[in-house]
């Protein structure tokens, strides 16, 4: 880590003020990027973090303030003209043609020509992209289909794009989201590269571990406002975590304070499914039991899940439920019998964020919100969803209000909401801190422990260490579509989970 | 988060957005109202009650089947079949009622093993369940198939027209039977001042009704719309997709049986071109009442609205004394200026 307290500003927000009707977006935010430095700025969702980038980039023009790149007052119109200028961003979610290669993705807009002709040179296109993605030690195929790749590829691609427009200020928005381990190893060697060729960073992410590990500066913003910027070395987790809240939080995780019972409540054995690599899955689940399933991105986590819960076709296996054969053929099967699932991508398959919160709330439970005949009653539905607003502590103005208005968090409570209202008694989770920020999340944790406290079973997927040793009882690893081990997540250490998670991959 | 604050505090710009939000909201309704003050001071004569009484009589003969179309769409769906299936519909029903003893009658009197007057109710619930079976195949092709509504209606739609056409011959069917038209369908049953309400309006109301409360109060409804919302996040919560979306085409096709019915007896025959570019109109009726094409947005009300303000364009033209043809081109532009204003609507917002 270096701090160049003195290295030559390279770009610097000043006073940046915007509104949006009844809403002041953010209210004079500065910032200063050094060359050759990694400056991470944080805050809960909802900050300000995207509408400041979007203020520098033209998407929204700003109200007040002024940004100097270089020295020279800038004002871009599009995200086109900043690249020009060399101003990159490398989004969190993926604008790509993904029917289209790698290579016409990474020159998309300014394909190489044969000289003067109105033709696309593909040679030199491919050259072009082999020396990028050389450099960056990448390894694609430059001619493979985008949407054949996954997204943590995808990502690397991404990237490659923002440095193939030689950028002197690249700005990252969690770019870790989807990326594994030994791939944010590989990130990091190839921002610490593009620091060292005196290039300005700026790093958007939640994970605080990473911004300790790869930042010089942090600015930390709260409720569209400025809250502070120090050097990355004299920070901890804790006071990163008061910075952005505004208020104290001690513990990163609630006390587990519940034991599983000794029944089991589900038996898998030997589930193999019939299109992906997941192959002969064998383990238990107890009443009460948070079992947390650890593992590299395609190591069949979700799959697992997918095919517990139906939405995803089997090829064999057994489950049986408290002695009972069960067969969870399709997910209206799995609700009858007692599944609830929460998907790993909430906007695409687990809200409707054009209907309202009532509507989100209680598309699962309609059977029980019957008045006379078929015919639904508006107060028994209106009944249930205050009761879930109230149980998931859900912050919302109305019940009418639009899901695509709430933050992640509120989202996800919806969702957690709209299954508490089935009453199930196994949860599948898949991710379902994703995307969600700190004060929320530890708010998602609570409510996963109440769960367990009330003697439900919990099987969740997540990417992130510190979170399953926080709060599950056991932890299955998987790698390469197998199970690679179980362990006790009172005795284990993040090094143990690895070397499992590596075991078959 | 950031606070809301309130509305006496606002600056003038943000009062500014918010009566541009509005503007946008309610653009449609604003220009053809502004539309009728045109035309109201052309031709004095627009805007007295024959001619809001006929206005409204068109409304009703076209809504049921732009509510049928309006669920398709709130799947992010579309049906090109509506026309034509109401043409075959439409035959069906002046077959079966044609006059007894008319010289040419389509069905000669001992053709099939029917009595020669068959009960109105039985024909059309037959011309419904015809409807509700085309739109049927229509749903389950759209599902299973994984198909664009809009490729399995294009040619479901060909399919119909070519049944209508071996069956019928092209021939035209008039001469319809007094119980079926003017004792039934098109029967008056009040007057507002000088012109009748015919009795189909009062049918029509009948049927809104019913699909209103079909929208709004039962499961079915509700997750019609989730699944036009979001139809991953609507199966993994347990919402039979399959059956809805086989429903919802299946509940169109009924409407289009029931215009069909209705058609044929208030134009007094069934003729080759009957239907012939309804699904269009509906399709547009729908676009400027509000219903989205990015899906799961729509209301009854709303596509009330856009019938209506669909027929008074239309009668609007008559009035100026414009031609059919140009009709055309006025409602060419009013489609693509509704659906461009429907996208600023949900895409600016973001």
């Amino acid at each position: 880590m270096r701090s160049d307290g003195d290295a030559p500003v390279l770009l610097d927000l000043e006073n940046i003020s915007k509104q949006f009707p009844g809403v002041k977006a953010l209210d004079r935010v500065s910032m200063t990027v050094r060359a050759g430095t990694v400056h991470a700025l944080m805050g809960e969702n909802g900050a300000g973090k995207s509408t400041l980038m979007k203020c520098l980039f033209g998407i929204y023009a700003r109200d007040e303030g002024h940004i100097y790149l270089e020295g020279r007052e800038i004002r871009f119109r599009s995200a086109r003209e900043a690249l020009d200028n060399g101003v990159a961003m490398v989004h969190q979610e993926l604008n790509q043609a993904l029917k289209r290669s790698v290579m016409d993705n990474i020159w998309l807009g300014r394909y190489p020509r044969m000289g003067r002709l109105p033709f696309v040179s593909e040679r030199r296109m491919l050259a072009d992209t082999m020396a990028v993605f050389k450099e960056l030690e990448v390894h694609v195929n430059p001619k493979t289909i985008m949407s054949t790749m996954p997204v943590s590829q995808r990502q690397m691609v991404e990237i490659a794009k923002a440095v193939s427009f030689h950028s002197k200020v690249i700005v990252f928005d969690e770019p870790t989201s989807s990326l594994t381990e030994t791939e944010v190893e590989h990130l990091f060697r190839i921002i610490r590269m593009l620091r060292d060729r005196g290039c300005g960073i700026i790093y958007i992410s939640h994970k605080m571990e990473e911004i300790l590990r790869i930042s010089d500066e942090v600015t930390i913003m709260r409720d569209g406002q400025w809250v502070a910027t120090k050097p990355a070395a004299e920070l901890t987790m804790n006071e990163i975590i008061r910075l952005m809240v505004g208020r104290e939080i001690t513990n990163r995780f609630p006390p587990k304070d519940s034991q599983p019972s000794g029944e089991p409540v589900l038996e898998v054995s030997g589930l193999y499914a019939r299109y992906s690599r997941l192959k002969d899955v064998s383990f238990q689940l107890r009443k009460g039991e948070i079992l947390g399933v650890a593992g590299l991105d395609g190591s069949g986590r979700t799959e697992l899940l997918e095919n517990l819960f139906g939405s995803a076709a089997r090829a064999s296996g057994v489950l049986v439920k408290t002695g009972r054969r069960i067969h969870n053929r399709s997910p209206r099967e799995s609700i009858a019998n007692g599944f609830a699932m929460v998907t790993e991508e909430r906007r695409a398959t687990g809200i409707m964020d054009i209907l309202s919160v009532r509507e989100n709330t209680t598309i699962s439970c309609l059977r029980g919100c019957r008045g006379v005949g078929p015919f639904l009653s508006s107060r028994k539905i209106a009944s249930k969803t205050d009761w879930s607003i109230g149980a998931m502590r859900i912050k919302t103005p109305r019940q009418t209000t639009k899901l695509r208005s709430l933050s992640g968090g509120n989202q996800q409570k919806v969702v957690f909401g709209r299954w508490a209202l089935t009453q199930p008694e196994i949860f599948l989770l898949d991710e379902p801190t994703r995307g969600i920020d700190v004060g929320a999340k530890y708010e998602i944790y609570q409510l996963i422990i109440q769960m367990a406290r009330e003697g439900k079973s919990v099987v969740m997927v997540s990417s992130e260490m510190p979170e399953l040793l926080g709060i599950c009882h056991r932890i299955l690893v998987m790698s390469g579509g197998r199970l690679a081990g179980e362990v006790d997540a009172g005795h284990t250490t993040q090094e143990e989970i690895m070397t499992l998670a590596a075991k078959y991959a | 988060m950031v606070a809301l604050r309130n509305y006496s505090r606002l600056s003038t710009r943000e009062r500014w957005a918010r009566v541009g939000n509005f503007l946008l909201d309610h653009a449609m309704v604003i220009i053809i109202l502004a539309l009728v003050v045109y035309i109201q001071a052309r031709r004095p004569a627009f805007l007295k009650t024959a001619s809001i009484v006929n206005i409204i009589t068109l409304t009703a003969s076209r809504l049921p089947m732009a509510l049928g179309i309006a669920g398709a769409i709130i799947l992010t769906g579309t049906d090109l079949s509506a026309g034509r299936a109401v043409g075959l519909t439409a035959f069906l029903s002046a077959i079966f009622l044609q006059k007894v003893g008319v010289i040419g009658r389509f069905l000669p009197n001992a053709a099939l093993p029917l009595p020669a007057t068959l009960p109105l109710p039985a024909v059309l619930l037959a011309a419904m369940a015809v409807g509700g079976l085309v739109g049927a195949v229509n749903g389950f092709c759209v599902t299973k198939f994984k198909l664009h509504p809009f490729i399995v209606t294009l040619a479901t739609q060909l399919v119909i027209y070519g049944l209508y056409l071996s069956a019928s011959g092209a021939k035209q069917i008039s001469s319809l039977d007094a119980r079926y038209t003017s004792e039934f369908v098109t029967r008056a049953l009040f007057k507002v001042g000088t012109t009748s309400v015919m009795s189909y309006v009062l049918f029509s109301a009948i049927v809104t009704a019913v699909i209103w409360i079909i929208w709004n109060k039962t499961a079915f409804g509700k997750n019609m719309f989730a699944v036009g919302s979001n139809e991953e996040a609507a199966r993994v919560s347990g919402v039979n997709v399959t059956m809805t979306v086989i429903c919802v085409f299946m509940l169109a096709g009924i409407t289009y049986g029931y215009t069909g019915f209705v058609e044929a007896a208030r134009l007094g025959a069934s003729t080759g071109t009957l239907g012939l570019n309804y699904e269009l109109d509906a399709i547009a009726a729908c676009v400027i009442g509000g219903v989205s094409f990015i899906g799961g947005i729509g209301k009854v009300s709303g596509v009330i609205v856009g019938v209506f303000l669909m027929q008074v364009i239309i009668s609007g033209m008559t009035f100026l004394g414009i031609s059919g043809n140009q009709t055309y081109i006025i409602k060419g532009l009013v489609i693509l200026v509704a659906c461009a204003i429907d996208m600023r609507k949900y895409l600016s917002k973001k």
